[in-house]
């Protein structure tokens, strides 16, 4: 059996391919999948990739991801494969991008932040100042963030 | 435009410029010369956090050079009442040309430096960066040796709240100087910055001795041990007075080897010491006059005339 198969292919919505291993639930997390509403999402988790070794994969049924999405996938699954799927066929493939300037994604953790003001309106701002190894941080205090941390703190 | 809320914000000719714009204000800034530059202009001093050099040099600065001031304390006002930093500032707009900014809050400098249009110096930012101070100590630093270049900096004391060190540092390296870091193990330079001077290509040591560094520096820069940093009162208890200078330890100095601080000062530096050839820490503290009169006309755009009678 094909590792895709795992669950039933669907008619329409996104094939998130390629997560790394372990952090589906992540992804629901950062794509504000709300799990309590009737649109069936698949959960594939640690099957063999030859790319990553093991991997996750999520079908969302009846959602197209859109750019803002895949920028925020980009923090916890840079080498995701996106398909659009439309009536059982790939309408369309993405790849996720990480952006230098992340904005309102995830908040900076540090504790003595302007932003650590909940009433303060400007946006929530981190900049990548490298991509290999992954480096973020505050565009306005300048600390650097733990990824870990950041993954909590998404918005 | 104009913003100057890091070091990063001026490029190596703009810092020079602005040192040689200050060196030209020296007689304004002394009140021997009268320049009134900035005449109808307000500047705005935001400190949401206590200073005495740096807001009071900020107001002598603006008012040589013909200009008024507004001073703000969040004591008593709305920030009291719970107002957010954007709206303080969104009024402060309606006020002023320039606003000068400490607040205990990092980043808050480039927070404000977004949310309006006025050019935004920053004062001070929590454990951030302070480089309207960097900006008088390499003034200070160049008037006592003519240049910045190839200059071992020794940095003393507190360099993981001290934000003077943290601009300072960047700039110093940005001129070819070679940077000894000495402080104890808990308040080292926070390792981002570490590893973002070592990038840029710079010769930093480490270490937890002061002595061994006297003989060798051409720079020493005294750094206060916050005690309003520290989380509990045990751990500044372990490293305060950690540090001191006193006269006879500069026995074995070089001759030209000056001694900052960005002060005030506890007792890192004894006053016996303040007598000596090597202390600089109260010209630099009148520095801070004439460099931000030259960083007040530089936001304002403003030109210094070339020659300041």
């Amino acid at each position: 059996m094909s590792e895709m198969r795992r669950v039933t292919a669907i008619r329409n919505g996104t094939v998130v391919d390629h997560i790394p291993s372990g952090h589906a639930m992540q992804v629901i997390r950062i794509l504000r999948i709300n799990t309590s509403r009737a649109t069936p999402v698949s959960l594939v988790m640690n099957v063999p990739s030859d790319k990553l070794g093991r991997k996750d994969v999520l079908k969302i049924e009846d959602r197209e991801l859109n750019q803002e999405d895949l920028d925020r996938l980009a923090l916890i699954a840079p080498a995701a494969s996106i398909a659009i799927i439309r009536n059982h066929a790939v309408a369309e493939k993405m790849r996720v991008e990480l952006a230098d300037d992340l904005v309102n994604i995830s908040k900076c953790s540090f504790s003595n932040c302007i932003t650590k003001n909940a009433r303060e309106p400007m946006p929530q701002r981190l900049r990548v100042v490298s991509h290999e190894p992954l480096e973020v941080r505050c565009y306005y205090c300048g600390r650097g963030q733990d990824i870990g941390e950041l993954i909590e703190n998404i918005i | 435009m104009g913003d100057v809320v890091t070091m990063d914000d001026l490029t190596n000719d703009e810092i020079i410029s602005i040192l040689d714009c200050a060196e030209r204000l020296v007689p304004v800034a002394k009140g021997e010369a009268h320049l009134p530059l900035l005449e109808g202009k307000v500047l705005a001093n935001m400190f949401f956090e206590n200073s005495t050099r740096t807001r009071m040099s900020f107001e002598t600065a603006m008012k040589r050079l013909g200009g008024s001031v507004l001073n703000f304390s969040s004591v008593g006002t709305s920030v009291a009442k719970g107002e957010t930093l954007y709206d303080t500032m969104k009024m402060i707009e309606g006020y002023s040309d320039v606003a000068a900014i400490r607040h205990p809050r990092q980043g808050a400098a480039q927070y404000s430096a977004d949310a309006v249009e006025i050019p935004i110096l920053n004062a001070g930012d929590g454990a951030g960066n302070h480089p309207t101070q960097t900006m008088l100590d390499l003034f200070t630093i160049r008037q006592a040796h003519g240049s910045l270049e190839g200059l071992n900096v020794v940095l003393v004391g507190d360099l993981r709240y001290g934000r003077t060190v943290h601009s300072l540092s960047h700039a110093l390296v940005r001129f070819g100087a070679r940077l000894t870091l000495v402080s104890p193990s808990t308040l080292q330079m926070p390792k981002e910055i570490v590893s973002d001077l070592i990038s840029e290509g710079a010769d930093v040591t480490e270490t937890g001795s002061l002595k061994d560094q006297i003989a060798e520096a051409d720079v020493i820069y005294m750094t206060r041990i916050q005690k309003e940093r520290f989380p509990d009162e045990d751990e500044y208890a372990k490293v305060a007075g950690i540090y001191k200078l006193e006269s006879s330890d500069l026995g074995g100095a070089k001759k030209g080897m000056v001694i900052m601080h960005p002060l005030p000062r506890v007792d890192e530096i004894a006053p016996s010491v303040d007598t000596t050839d090597h202390s600089r820490y109260f010209q630099q503290a009148f520095n801070g006059v004439p460099t931000r009169m030259a960083l007040l006309c530089r936001s304002l755009g403003v030109d210094v005339p070339k020659k300041v009678k």
